[in-house]
C-alpha cells in the first residue's frame, strides 16, 4: 500500500506561476481523474511532479510513501515508482522500442543483477499483444515516425513494462479514435490493481466512460476548485467549463 | 641518447586489479600505465642524430636511413597547416615529445613469453582473449615496438604476410619498397613527413591472390609513456581477388602533459581485391592524433574505411581513397564523438582517377559540452571521366547549445557524366528527450549515451559485432563521463 501526496505545490515556469497551491492525495488502487480546460496546468503539475527541470516548485511538497521527492533527479523518481504518461511524448531516433525498455529494466534491477533476455522478451510481447501492438514495434525507434495513437500505446506499453507504483497519464485519450481509445483504456484497465494508483489528465469526460475513475478534480488555474466522484466528470460535461468559472472559482 | 634509463609513469590506478571479463576488447579499460624500463630511448626532441638512433637500434638498410634523413628535411620545411586547420597545432612542442621508446626485444609470438608489465596490459585490455575467440591474428604495439606478434597457422599457411614494419623491413624487404610511400608520399603533409622520419612499428600486410582471410587481423596500439610520440606506419596489400578485414585499436593512459601519435596507413587494393580497415580509437584527451590515412583502389577492387574516433584533444583524420581502376569503390563511414575539450578534425577523400568509379561517404559526429567537430570532405572527380557517382552524407548530433560542429564539404565535379548526391543535417538531443529517457529510470548520463548510440546505429549495426559491442561501450564510458 503506498501513497502519493501532493501538498500545497506551487510550480512556475520562468516568473510565471503556474501551479497555484494544489493539494491531492493518490493510494494504490485507486484512480482520479483531473479535469481542466486547456492551459490550466495540467500537464505543468505531472511534470514537475515527475521532476522536469523547467518547472520550478516554488512551495510545497510532493511525497511518496512519506518522503518527498523534490530532491531526487527525475529517474530517481522514477525508479521509486512514478511514471509519467507523456501528452507529447518524444522521439528518440535510432533507440528501438527493445533496447529502450530493456535499459529501463536494466536501471531497475541491483548492482550485478544481469536481465534474462528470454524472460524479458516474453514478458514484453504478453504486454505488446495486450495493447494489440504488432511485434515488429518492438525494432522501431521509440515514437519516431509513430502515429498519434501508437505514441499512446507505446506509453502505454512502456507503464506496463516498468510496473510503476503511481502513474501520471496526461492526456492518454488526445488523438485517438474510437478503436484506439478502446485498445489503450482496455490496456490501462488491465493494469488497475491495488498495487497501482493512477492520476489520468483529461480534458475530455470521455475517457472516463472507459476507466471509470474513483474520484474526480476539477482543475481552473492552476488549483483544484471541486472534488467528487464519477457524477462529478458527467455534471462538468453537461453544464462545460464555463460553469466551472463562474459557479466554483472564486471572484 | 642515453640507454636504460627508467621512465616514470603514472602508478597503476586503483582497480588495477579488475579482470577484464568482459567480452569483446575493453579499451574503456584504458587509463592505467606501468613503470618500465627502456633498453632504448631516443631521449627527448628531433634531430638528425635521434633519426640516426632510431634507425640503427633497427639496424636498418642504408636506403631507409636516406628516407627518413629526407623525411625530416621535409617535415622541418613545411609549415603547419593552421591557415585551415586549428591553431591548437601549435601547442605541440616537438622538441619535448620522446620520439623512440623500447625494451629491445624481440615481438613475442605467444602470450607466454611476453614480459609481465606489458601482458598485463594487454591482458586488461582483453586482448589475448579476443585473440582466441575470433582473430586471425594479432599484434600489439606497446610504445615503439610490436610487443606480440602472432599469425593463426591456418592464416599463415595460405600465404598471408602479417609481421610488424620493423620485421617487414627486414625479412620482405623487396615488396616493402615496391609499396612503400607511394600511396601517402613523404612531403603529402607535415605529419606524414614526421612519421617518415621517426617510424616504428605499425603493421605490413600481404595477402596472396585470391585469398580471402575469413577472420580479422588486428593491430592494437598502446601508448604507455607520457611526452611519447607513437608514429607507426602501415602497409597493406591485397593482391587480385584477396580480401581481408584489419582492425586497430588504440589507447593511451591520461597524462598531464600531452602526446602526440602521427601514424601513415597505406592500403593497396589491387584488381578485384578488397579491404575493410576499422579503427576504434580511445585515445586520452591529452592526445594529439594526427593520421594520413589513405588508400588506392585498382580495377574493380574496394576500399572501405570505417573510422571511429573517440578520444583525443585534436583528432585530424581524413581516411582517403583513390579510385585508381575502371569500377573501383571506395567508402568511408565515420563516427566521431568530440566531448567537453576535444576537437574532432575528421573527414573523407574521393580522388576519382577512372571511369565508373563510385565513393560513399557517410560521417556522423556528436559534439557535447564545448567539444567541437569539423567535417571535411574532398570529392574529386575530373571532367574527362564518364559514369562516376559519389553520394555524401554527413549527419551532426549536438548535445547541448555550447556544441560546435562545422561541415566543409569540398565537391569538385566536372563534367555531366556523374553523379553527386550530398546530404547534411544537424540535429540536437533536446532536454525534453532527455527529461523523457530520465522519467522511465535512466541516469542523465545513460540517456545520453542512448541517444548517441541511436544516432550512430545504422553505421553501428554494419560493423562486425564485436566492434559494434565495443564502440557502445566507449559510448557510454564517453557518456557517462561527461555528466557533471
Ligand atoms: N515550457 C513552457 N514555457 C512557458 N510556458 C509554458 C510552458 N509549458 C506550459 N506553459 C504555460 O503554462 C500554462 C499551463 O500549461 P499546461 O500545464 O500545459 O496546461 P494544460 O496541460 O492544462 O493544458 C499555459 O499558460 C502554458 O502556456
Ligand atoms: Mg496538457
Amino acid at each position: 500500500m503506498s501513497q502519493l501526496d501532493i501538498k500545497d505545490l506551487h510550480v512556475s515556469i520562468g516568473e510565471k506561476a503556474i501551479v497555484k497551491g494544489l493539494t491531492l492525495t493518490v493510494r494504490s488502487g485507486e484512480v482520479h481523474a483531473i479535469m481542466g480546460p486547456n492551459g490550466t496546468g495540467k500537464s505543468t503539475l505531472a511534470k514537475a511532479v515527475a521532476g522536469h527541470p523547467s518547472y520550478t516548485i516554488t512551495s510545497g511538497d510532493v511525497l511518496l510513501d512519506g518522503r518527498s521527492i523534490l530532491v531526487m533527479e527525475p529517474d530517481e523518481r522514477a525508479r521509486a515508482g512514478l511514471f509519467l504518461a507523456f501528452q507529447y511524448p518524444s522521439e528518440i531516433p535510432g533507440v528501438s522500442i527493445a533496447n529502450f525498455l530493456r535499459a529501463a529494466v536494466q536501471a531497475r534491477m541491483g548492482e550485478g543483477e544481469e536481465l534474462d533476455a528470454a524472460a524479458y522478451y516474453k514478458r514484453l510481447y504478453s504486454k505488446m499483444d495486450l495493447l494489440k501492438m504488432d511485434r515488429k514495434f518492438t525494432s522501431r525507434a521509440i515514437n519516431d515516425g509513430f502515429s498519434g495513437g501508437e505514441k499512446k500505446r507505446c506509453e502505454i506499453l512502456q507503464m506496463a513494462m516498468l510496473e510503476p507504483k503511481f502513474a501520471l497519464m496526461d492526456e492518454t485519450d488526445s488523438g485517438l479514435d474510437i478503436d484506439a481509445l478502446r485498445i489503450v483504456a482496455d490496456g490501462v484497465n488491465a493494469l488497475r490493481s491495488t498495487n497501482l494508483g493512477v492520476l489520468m489528465i483529461t480534458h475530455y469526460q470521455r475517457l472516463l466512460g472507459y476507466i471509470v475513475p474513483d474520484h474526480v478534480h476539477v482543475m481552473w488555474d492552476g488549483r483544484i476548485v471541486k472534488s467528487g466522484d464519477k457524477s462529478l466528470a458527467l455534471e462538468l460535461e453537461a453544464k462545460g467549463y464555463d460553469w466551472v468559472k463562474t459557479e466554483l472559482v472564486p471572484a | 641518447m642515453s640507454q636504460s634509463p627508467t621512465t616514470d609513469t603514472l602508478p597503476p590506478t586503483a582497480g588495477d586489479a579488475a579482470a577484464n571479463a568482459v567480452q569483446g576488447i575493453d579499451q574503456a579499460a584504458g587509463n592505467f600505465s606501468y613503470k618500465m624500463d627502456y633498453a632504448f630511448d631516443a631521449g627527448t626532441g628531433l634531430t638528425e642524430d635521434t633519426i640516426r638512433y632510431i634507425s640503427s637500434v633497427k639496424k636498418e638498410a642504408p636506403w631507409i636511413l636516406e628516407f627518413r634523413l629526407n623525411a625530416l628535411k621535409q617535415f622541418r620545411a613545411k609549415p603547419m597547416p593552421t591557415h585551415w586547420a586549428t591553431k591548437d597545432l601549435e601547442n605541440i612542442n616537438f622538441d619535448k615529445i620522446r620520439y623512440y621508446l623500447a625494451q629491445g626485444q624481440k615481438p613475442k609470438r605467444t602470450w607466454d613469453e611476453v614480459p609481465d608489465d606489458i601482458k598485463k596490459t594487454f591482458e586488461r585490455l582483453g586482448i589475448p582473449e579476443q585473440e582466441r575467440k575470433f582473430l586471425a591474428g594479432v599484434e600489439a604495439q606497446f610504445d615503439s615496438e610490436a610487443a606480440y606478434s602472432n599469425v593463426k597457422d591456418l592464416v599463415a599457411k595460405q600465404g598471408v604476410i602479417f609481421l610488424n614494419s620493423s620485421e617487414a623491413l627486414r625479412e620482405h624487404p623487396d615488396l616493402f619498397r615496391k609499396f612503400f610511400g607511394k600511396v601517402i608520399p613523404t612531403g603529402d603533409n607535415k605529419f606524414s613527413a614526421l612519421n617518415s622520419a621517426v617510424f616504428s612499428g605499425g603493421s605490413f600486410i600481404y595477402v596472396p591472390k585470391g585469398v580471402k582471410v575469413s577472420h580479422p587481423l588486428q593491430a592494437y596500439f598502446r601508448i604507455n609513456a607520457e611526452n611519447f610520440g607513437q608514429f607507426e606506419r602501415t602497409l597493406i596489400i591485397a593482391d587480385e581477388g584477396a580480401e581481408l578485414t584489419y582492425m586497430e585499436g588504440c589507447t593511451a593512459p591520461k597524462f598531464s602533459t600531452s602526446t602526440l601519435h602521427s601514424a601513415v596507413v597505406e592500403l593497396v587494393a589491387l584488381k578485384g581485391a578488397k579491404i575493410q580497415y576499422i579503427t576504434v580509437q580511445n585515445w586520452a584527451n591529452n592526445v594529439f592524433n594526427l593520421v594520413t590515412k589513405r588508400g588506392v583502389a585498382h580495377e574493380e577492387a574496394e576500399i572501405k574505411w570505417i573510422d571511429c574516433n573517440i578520444g583525443s584533444r585534436l583528432t585530424m583524420k581524413y581516411p582517403g581513397v583513390v579510385l585508381k581502376g575502371r569500377k573501383a569503390r571506395g567508402e568511408v563511414i565515420s563516427i566521431a564523438l568530440a566531448n567537453d575539450g576535444q576537437h574532432q578534425d575528421t573527414g573523407a577523400k574521393m580522388i576519382h582517377a577512372a571511369d565508373e568509379t563510385t565513393s560513399n561517404i557517410v560521417a556522423k559526429s556528436i559534439s557535447v559540452g564545448q567539444g567541437r567537430s569539423t567535417y571535411r570532405g574532398v570529392v574529386h572527380i575530373p571532367k574527362h571521366l564518364k559514369g562516376c557517382k559519389n553520394n555524401t552524407e554527413c549527419d551532426a548530433l549536438l548535445i547541448n547549445t555550447n556544441s560546435r560542429t562545422d561541415t566543409y564539404p569540398a565537391i569538385t565535379v566536372r563534367g555531366d557524366a556523374n553523379s553527386v548526391q550530398h546530404e547534411a543535417s544537424v540535429s540536437k538531443v533536446s532536454e525534453e528527450q532527455i527529461f523523457y529517457m530520465q522519467q522511465r529510470g535512466l541516469t542523465e548520463g545513460q540517456a545520453m549515451s542512448l541517444s548517441v548510440n541511436g544516432f550512430v546505429n545504422d553505421l553501428a549495426t554494419q560493423f562486425p559485432m564485436e566492434y559494434s559491442v565495443e564502440l557502445k561501450r566507449l559510448i557510454d564510458l564517453e557518456m557517462e563521463g561527461s555528466v557533471g
